[in-house]
């Protein structure tokens, strides 16, 4: 298998938690516009391998990483890098809603301000296009100036990809987006999932190996912090090469 | 006895064991509650807010100047105190977790907060007072603001620490600087937590004596003068009722009749805030 249109690659990458080494020599590429799923048992450092790519580490003083990690040919790694863009260019969406404690509009609204300047009317096309791509604009047209922490569970999610979306980002992260959600909303995430592939590239981390089955290109299996498989969906889950991956996805393991 | 026999027993003792202490509790707070209203409420009337506090004896006479110096003295104290208090516990709760800087102020706020008043009193009669060699409204306010920090460090640092982290992480997450991040997000899903903190700081200062008694003192007599003594609810009280005259006394409970129910106010106020928030 080779992806011929990269968008990030991860080379010789390893991080760190402290003393605790969590991802050891990571090497595979994601592709551009499509969706690449991590899977692997609770621990295996699939959310740590996610929130690399937006640098979301950088929080915690005691975490690093070295290696190379590629976004479309330049280190994400070195110091120069201004995490702020990085983080416009790469939207994350995480495991619960986490609406801000503001207008749905406003919540929307937040992160267009950070990097763009636009007129009221401009901002209120934006987060209409937001809210359309993310499926929840018939839903919340007429009360745009509610608290978004008055949607539903679901809704909330779709609000928080929205928000994610009306940045314009070139990659959504997406941590376990549905495991708090019930079979219907996570239905309508997964759909989304699928049409947003068109324009984004897509990178979900989910315990659900047949949601990972149903909405993803590419699939990567991790355990104990390496990855022990990567490759094209329909045959890592048909046919896969390593007897590891198999225990997992046929439920002898983990 | 069985298993489920002796669970229930203790159920039905824990259960006795606690109304009887939320029983006690609450017997002397309606006590006190009801001397307040019975020996206050005789006392009011419109001229304890028009007139001002009279000679020992005089027939008329009110407590307009000791309101007003009252009211004067707890608004500045709290916009003093407020914005600092505020601003350290954001450093506590946001910069200042894992390090000896926050630890250590941390500490030296719980000291702070639970500094006895006349401890308080005494320090700003000393650094002011005595420098400045007369007493004064403003002494007074830096005494009250001095009791309103500790307060509204901890309820501020308090709160921002229940707010999940992934709430600040998500705001990071679309490129947000950490200033934004706090005073946007973080801050603002702690507000109801913070202005009650706010709250009760004012009904703790509105009824302090010892802290006043050293600094702002009293006046007979109407002033607003923020350099002069200034009348002001609990030095008055404290005079008045430990006096023989009844005229004196009277004002006094109308004086405590007065604070009680400003606090019980304030305190409604700041639950009904906290509950407008949880609804959201």
């Amino acid at each position: 298998m080779e992806i011929t249109d990269a968008q990030i690659e991860f080379k010789d990458f390893n991080f760190y938690y402290g003393k605790f080494h969590a991802l050891k020599n990571i090497n595979f590429k994601m592709a551009r516009h499509k969706c690449t799923a991590f899977i692997g048992p609770s621990g295996c450092g699939k959310s740590t391998l996610l929130r690399t790519i937006n640098r979301m580490y950088d929080l915690y003083p005691e975490q690093r990483a070295d290696g190379q990690l590629l976004f479309d040919g330049r280190n994400l790694l070195g110091s120069e890098i201004d995490v702020s863009v990085l983080r416009a260019r790469i939207g994350m969406v995480f495991q619960k809603p986490t609406p801000f404690p503001m207008s749905i509009y406003d919540n929307i609204a937040f992160g267009v301000k950070l990097h763009e300047k636009l007129s009221n009317s401009e901002m209120d096309n934006r987060v209409e296009w937001a809210l359309r791509k993310a499926a929840l604009w018939d839903e919340v047209k007429d009360k745009l100036k509610q608290s978004g922490m008055s949607l539903s569970g679901g809704q909330q999610q779709r609000l928080c990809i929205a928000r994610g979306i009306a940045v314009k980002p070139e990659v959504i992260l997406l941590d376990e987006p549905t495991s708090a959600l019930d079979p219907i909303s996570t239905a309508r995430i997964e759909e989304l999932i699928d049409e947003l592939k068109e324009e984004f590239t897509i990178v979900i981390v989910t315990h659900n190996m047949q949601q990972a089955a149903r909405i993803s290109d590419y699939t990567a299996y991790m355990y104990l912090g390496e990855m022990v498989e990567f490759g094209v969906t329909d045959e890592l889950f048909v046919k896969p090469k390593k007897k590891e991956t198999e225990d997992y996805i046929t439920g002898r393991f983990g | 006895m069985n298993l489920l026999a002796r669970r229930k027993l203790t159920n039905q003792v824990a259960l006795t064991l606690s109304l009887s202490a939320m029983a006690f509790g609450l017997f002397w707070l309606a006590w006190i509650l009801w001397t307040v209203l019975e020996l206050g409420i005789s006392g009011l009337s419109l001229t304890l807010f028009t007139e001002m506090t009279p000679p020992p004896g005089a027939d008329v006479g009110g407590l307009a100047n000791a309101i007003a110096g009252s009211l004067i003295m707890v608004v500045l104290a709290t916009l003093l105190g407020t914005p600092i208090g505020i601003l350290a516990g954001v450093y506590l709760a946001e910069y200042g977790r894992n390090h000896w800087l926050g630890s250590t102020t941390r500490f030296i706020n719980d000291l702070l907060l639970s500094a006895p008043s006349i401890v308080i009193g005494l320090f700003v009669y000393a650094v002011v007072v005595a420098q400045t060699g007369k007493f004064s409204a403003w002494s007074g306010v830096l005494a009250l603001a001095l009791i309103v920090l500790p307060v509204v460090v901890r309820t501020t640092e308090n709160m921002l620490q229940l707010i999940p982290n992934t709430l600040r992480e998500a705001a990071f997450a679309l490129g947000a600087p950490k200033s934004v991040v706090i005073s946007k997000v973080t801050l603002r899903a702690a507000r109801a937590g913070v202005l009650t903190g706010v709250l009760l700081a004012v009904a703790r200062i509105a009824g302090e004596t010892a802290p006043l008694l050293f600094t702002a003192l009293s006046n007979q007599f109407w002033s607003l003068n923020l350099n002069e003594p200034m009348a002001n609810l609990p030095v008055t009280i404290f005079k008045f009722a430990m006096s023989p005259f009844t005229n004196w006394q009277e004002l006094a409970w109308a004086g405590v009749f007065l604070i009680t129910m400003g606090v019980l106010v304030l305190n409604i106020i700041a639950r009904v805030f906290l509950r407008a928030e949880k609804v959201n």
